[in-house]
């Protein structure tokens, strides 16, 4: 496995592992959404991208921030609601930001980025830009109106997005069988007019590969593409912990542990890596610690910008 | 030298191609906006100028649009998007209140969205209760939108230019009776400022402010009310949000006297929130305030029913009229006499103005 890729996932997972194990302490008080279990999507699409490439994401965005090489010690104080955080303090987990990466925001809302992501594609058509926009979504985004409805402006107007659907097979603690029939994602996109795929998304190879030969052909301005990811989340929707026992099959928990994106790694160089990152971890948290709260009085200029 | 009178709608139309002249960042989405009919006027003939790269139709999807002049602006882009009918905004709630409204605040004040969505609010032509609402309460209620209701080709054009030059989200509120009314409008590029009301009409011994086309019915009453000895000062709010409260205190305690005419609903309305303010303030007032609105319930669409939804002029002459001490038959008296000199039906602006619009 390429170093790089697999030094990128193993951050992220032990950034994740660190949260959680800091969260019971109630100092982080917001929404979190993890994403072990996830890492070699976000790591294998953005490994391809450019410095000038833009990407949304949605409320589990830790991967795809880090990923796109949004500050850590900027995310963790975020989550400590800390002013040194990347949105001030204000955003909280759901809403990462940082704009010299082009990760220009994640929202809670299924699908409310996807649109603005579309959007910010029809800017970079209009000024003649040779850019690309990445969405990132979740498999329940595709069931909101929304989608359906920037699918549909992408194609008319053939816009440079990449649209990335996670398909972890969950919304909530809700199976897709009962939001969806049964019926591919990406057949369901590609008969929207887009050029659409399908892959393992636990496998970092093959999403980089995918990755690489899909985002080229988008670059080149041949419209916008989908690639649905297969992937599962290890833990709680929301939360620090391994799932609440009930609503998912132990045999599926199982199937997926076994085809974990960092499954069967060991050796030297890992634990040089291990080494390395916890160090960074460790100085984020400490960074996070230390940073003031926001000023605690606000006024309307935190609302709308000056003239 | 003669001053130069044009409508409502051309003022709009004068102010979209200014913007797209000497802003190229400026474009224009919306139903029907290139269309020949160009949107009640306002947009005719703008795409033969500056191209369908800037004066565009879109898809029916009025969330997904709103997304995207969301994300264009986030590119760095100055998007006008248009309802024709400001009941169609409402399949954009999500991207207005959710993301429009916040993405400045949420993210730490790092990127502002600079867009203008355009909602046209109506009356009467059997509009009924999908196609004439008043709904700038609903958005006013919202921290992070801005929110204007121009009255006067002037304030129209000036405003309009204000609204596109400001790095926020602004919901830009036209009345469709008020397109066809003409008015001294300049030539070339000025903005009148976001937040700042105009004293349309002034006066001594009471204060009518409104907004939007009820300016024009609250200028008619104070009219009237002249005529029976009766100084009403009208404020044409132009601004819901932020609101000009320092002009409408100064001018409340100069009369001590309030009516609000709105053209929405009555309750948690636009009437409700400046009479409170105006409460809160601590102004005395002589007699009780008064809010002139839409009574509340959906709109009918049957004229002969719009008759007794729609207030007017006549409903402040005759709250005015009690407000400055007279008695309750003797205003009756005057307005009977007063609506008698009043032409044209409820749902018709005057008799140019011809369906299906």
């Amino acid at each position: 496995m390429d170093k790089h890729l697999l030094y990128q996932m193993l951050r992220i997972r032990m950034v994740e592992e660190a949260i959680a194990a800091e969260y019971p302490k109630q100092e982080m008080r917001c929404p979190t959404h993890l994403c072990i279990g996830q890492e070699a999507i976000a790591v294998g699409v953005c490994a391809v991208l450019g410095k000038e490439d833009a990407v949304f994401s949605t409320h589990r965005s830790h991967g795809h921030y880090l990923a796109r090489g949004g500050s850590l010690p900027a995310m963790i104080a975020e989550l400590y609601g800390k002013a040194g955080g990347c949105a001030g303090g204000i955003g909280g987990s759901q809403h990462l930001v940082d704009l010299s990466v082009n990760f220009l925001g994640a929202a809670p809302i299924v699908a409310s980025t996807i649109p603005i992501a579309v959007g910010v594609a029809l800017s970079v058509a209009m000024k003649k830009e040779q850019r690309i926009v990445v969405t990132f979504f979740g498999d329940a985004a595709v069931e909101e109106g929304v989608f359906a409805e920037s699918v549909n402006v992408a194609v008319l107007r053939r816009l440079p997005v990449l649209f990335v659907c996670e398909n972890n097979l969950y919304s909530t603690n809700t199976p897709i069988r009962d939001r969806q029939p049964d019926r591919p994602i990406y057949t369901m996109t590609a008969g929207m007019g887009m050029r659409s795929h399908q892959e393992d998304g636990n496998c970092v190879k093959k999403v980089f590969a995918l990755s690489k030969r899909v985002i080229a052909q988008v670059r080149r301005g041949n419209g916008p593409q989908c690639i649905e990811f297969f992937t599962y989340r290890t833990f709680e929707h929301c939360g620090p912990n391994e799932d609440p026992v009930g609503y998912r099959p132990k045999d599926e928990k199982q199937h997926w542990k076994l085809n974990d994106p960092l499954r069967g790694i060991h050796g030297k160089d890992f634990e040089t890596m291990k080494r390395q990152i916890q160090k960074e971890i460790d100085a984020a948290f400490a960074f996070a610690k230390r940073s003031p709260f926001p000023n605690p009085s606000l006024t309307s200029d935190v609302v709308w910008a000056p003239r | 030298m003669k001053k130069r009178e044009i409508t409502y709608a051309a003022a709009i139309r004068e102010a979209f191609d200014i913007a797209l002249a000497r802003d190229e960042r400026v474009f224009l989405v919306g139903e029907g906006i290139p269309d020949p009919k160009g949107a009640f006027g306002t947009t005719t003939g703008l795409q033969e100028t500056y191209g369908p790269s800037r004066v565009m139709d879109m898809p029916v999807a009025e969330n997904g649009m709103t997304g995207v002049v969301i994300g264009a602006a986030l590119g760095g882009m100055r998007p006008v998007l248009t309802h024709m009918r400001v009941d169609f905004s409402l399949l954009s709630m999500d991207q207005i209140v959710n993301t429009a409204a916040k993405w400045y605040f949420m993210f730490g004040q790092k990127q502002s969205v600079p867009i203008v969505i355009r909602m046209i609010i109506g009356r009467g032509w059997g509009q009924g209760p999908q196609h004439s609402q008043s709904l700038q309460a609903l958005f006013a209620h919202i921290p992070g939108l801005k929110v204007v209701m121009p009255a006067s080709p002037r304030d129209a054009k000036g405003l309009l230019l204000g609204s596109i030059a400001d790095p926020n989200p602004v919901i830009f509120i036209e009345h469709r009776w008020l397109h066809g009314l003409t008015g001294e409008v300049p030539k070339g590029r000025y903005t009148v400022p976001i937040g700042a009301s105009r004293v349309a009409r002034e006066g001594g011994d009471m204060t009518i402010v409104a907004a939007s086309y009820m300016t024009i019915e609250a200028l008619r009453a104070a009219e009237a009310l002249k005529d029976e000895g009766v100084s009403a000062e009208v404020v044409d709010v132009r601004s819901i949000r932020p609101l000009d409260s320092a002009s409408i205190l100064k001018s409340v305690q100069k009369t001590h006297r309030l009516i609000v005419a709105d053209t929405g609903w009555k309750s948690f309305g636009i009437g409700a929130e400046i009479v409170a303010m105006v409460a809160e303030a601590g102004v005395r007032l002589d007699k009780p305030p008064v809010r002139i609105a839409l009574p509340d319930m959906p709109t009918p669409t049957s004229p002969f029913l719009a008759r007794d939804y729609y207030p007017t002029s006549v409903d402040i002459v005759r709250d005015g009229l009690v407000m400055c001490g007279r008695g309750k038959q003797e205003a009756e008296k005057i307005v009977n006499a007063y609506t008698l000199t009043i032409q044209g039906n409820a749902d018709q602006p005057d008799p140019t103005f011809t369906g299906p619009f």
